[in-house]
């Protein structure tokens, strides 16, 4: 027994405070971009010309196919330096977490949509709105309504698999339980320590998610 | 002339619903489609307003061909209101907001003019007290006087009715009959297609029977009822009436 876990915690904490605002915000740029791409996939791929919805297929295909740890290295080690001369890793993980939830979002996006039944578009379409009035305002707003719930579970996957960016020393939790352990030789305190504030952001997502979903039903 | 189909086949993969079908409605005429299951009433009437696709043939809406691709089928249904079995209300609006929808979303009429409009159509069909309620809470009568009433808010031209009552508990039917038979004393151009004979009989400037894809036999309803001319024609009408 060298140092006492209390003084070690005592002092990362300024890194486990930064390192959760990190994972907070990686995971609040993947919700961002992820839906709002996620979207744009989703209607891809419901386009009714096969060659135009080839590529959002094969995008959702590989997104969900393959490894997020792979997609992580790949981006960080492969597409960010080609674009930016540089890996980094902040950049990279906004980017691999938000592909990798579009293409999540936009299956979900896409089940919600064809679960509202087709009536619906017809009535709208029958009153003279075209495709996309009869989207906006009649199938979209029911839908997501319905996609909540398996939305909800998403984001809270989300900030789990942040953690998978401690790998690319994005300076997130994970990434500083890590440089804890390595520095006293210890495992139990900062993982342990980090366990418990993941389930803190999961637990107040699903809170969240909750409330929203009241609030809607009750409307 | 209203709506001339011509020529109209409708297939749905190697299965062609609709062999050949030759109509037309002209203005104020109250057209009945009766016929068996699976005889095509239903495709026929989606097909005038483009809800299905058309395999061959024509389908003018007052001379414009809806066939034709160039043709602005957003604008021509504008002038075909469509009711539907199923109702088909929006159940995340009021009763109010589904009938403003359109002409507000649409036609952008002014929120106040669309709400007045719908308040009046609320009134004609019995149910201005049900302005603030959602779809939900109403019955099968309401819901599909409301469809109704929705349906006439772009202020259509004609208006096509698909089973209207079919999806309707039996002491619900009178109430719907009602209203559309007060809109065919107005004036309205109607395509009907629906079991209840005695609408037919009693609204119907001509009824329609199709089987098998084909219109068999039409004529005006009294003459139809009584005296019908194709074997097939008689079969069903002996089954229904």
């Amino acid at each position: 027994m060298g140092v006492n876990p209390i003084d070690i915690i005592r002092e990362y904490l300024p890194f486990l405070a930064s390192g959760t605002l990190f994972t907070i915000g990686f995971s609040l740029a993947g919700i961002v971009f992820g839906t709002i791409l996620g979207l744009l996939v989703c209607f891809g791929k419901m386009l009714n010309n096969k060659v135009l919805s080839a590529p959002f297929v094969c995008y959702i295909t590989f997104f969900r196919g393959t490894p997020l740890f792979v997609q992580i290295l790949l981006i960080h080690f492969g597409v960010v330096p080609a674009i930016f001369g540089q890996s980094n890793g902040i950049i990279s993980g906004i980017v691999a977490l938000s592909l990798n939830e579009a293409a999540y979002i936009a299956e979900v996006f896409r089940a919600g949509i064809q679960s509202i039944d087709e009536g619906q578009t017809e009535a709208a379409r029958s009153l003279g709105m075209n495709r996309l009035q009869a989207m906006r305002y009649v199938v979209l707003p029911q839908a997501v309504h319905r996609v909540l719930p398996p939305m909800g579970n998403e984001f809270i996957s989300l900030i789990k698999d942040s953690s998978l960016l401690a790998a690319i020393a994005a300076p997130e939790l994970t990434y500083w339980a890590q440089a804890m352990g390595a520095q006293y030789a210890i495992t139990w305190t900062p993982y342990l320590a980090i366990s418990f504030i993941y389930l803190i952001l999961t637990l107040t997502m699903s809170f969240l998610v909750n409330r929203l979903e009241r609030r809607m039903a009750t409307k | 002339m209203m709506i001339k189909v011509e020529n109209l086949k409708k297939s749905f993969g190697e299965n062609e619903v609709l062999k050949k079908i030759n109509l037309e409605v002209e203005k104020q005429e109250v057209v009945v489609v009766i016929g068996p299951s699976g005889s095509g009433k239903s495709t026929l009437l989606r097909c005038i307003n483009l809800l299905e696709t058309i395999t061959s043939g024509h389908v003018f809406i007052e001379g414009t061909d809806i066939a034709d691709k160039t043709a602005n089928i957003n604008k021509i249904r504008q002038d075909v209101g469509m009711v539907f079995q199923q109702f088909n209300l929006f159940p995340h609006m009021t009763v109010l907001d589904n009938i403003m929808l359109a002409p507000t979303k649409v036609k952008k009429v002014p929120k106040e003019q669309a709400k007045a409009k719908a308040m009046e159509l609320l009134g004609k069909v019995g149910l201005a007290e049900k302005a603030d309620a959602y779809p939900d809470s109403l019955s099968g009568g309401q819901k599909q006087r409301i469809a109704i009433a929705r349906a006439l808010a772009m202020e259509p031209k004609m208006m096509l009715f698909d089973e209207p009552t079919s999806a309707l508990d039996p002491e619900m039917v009178g109430e719907v009959l009602d209203v559309m038979k007060q809109l065919a004393k107005d004036g309205m151009t109607m395509v009907v297609v629906t079991h209840e004979m005695g609408f037919a009989r009693e609204v119907g400037d001509r009824v329609i029977f199709m089987d098998g894809g084909y219109i068999v036999e039409e004529n005006e309803p009294n003459q139809l009822f009584a005296h019908p001319n194709e074997e097939r024609t008689k079969a069903f009408l002996s089954k229904v009436l």
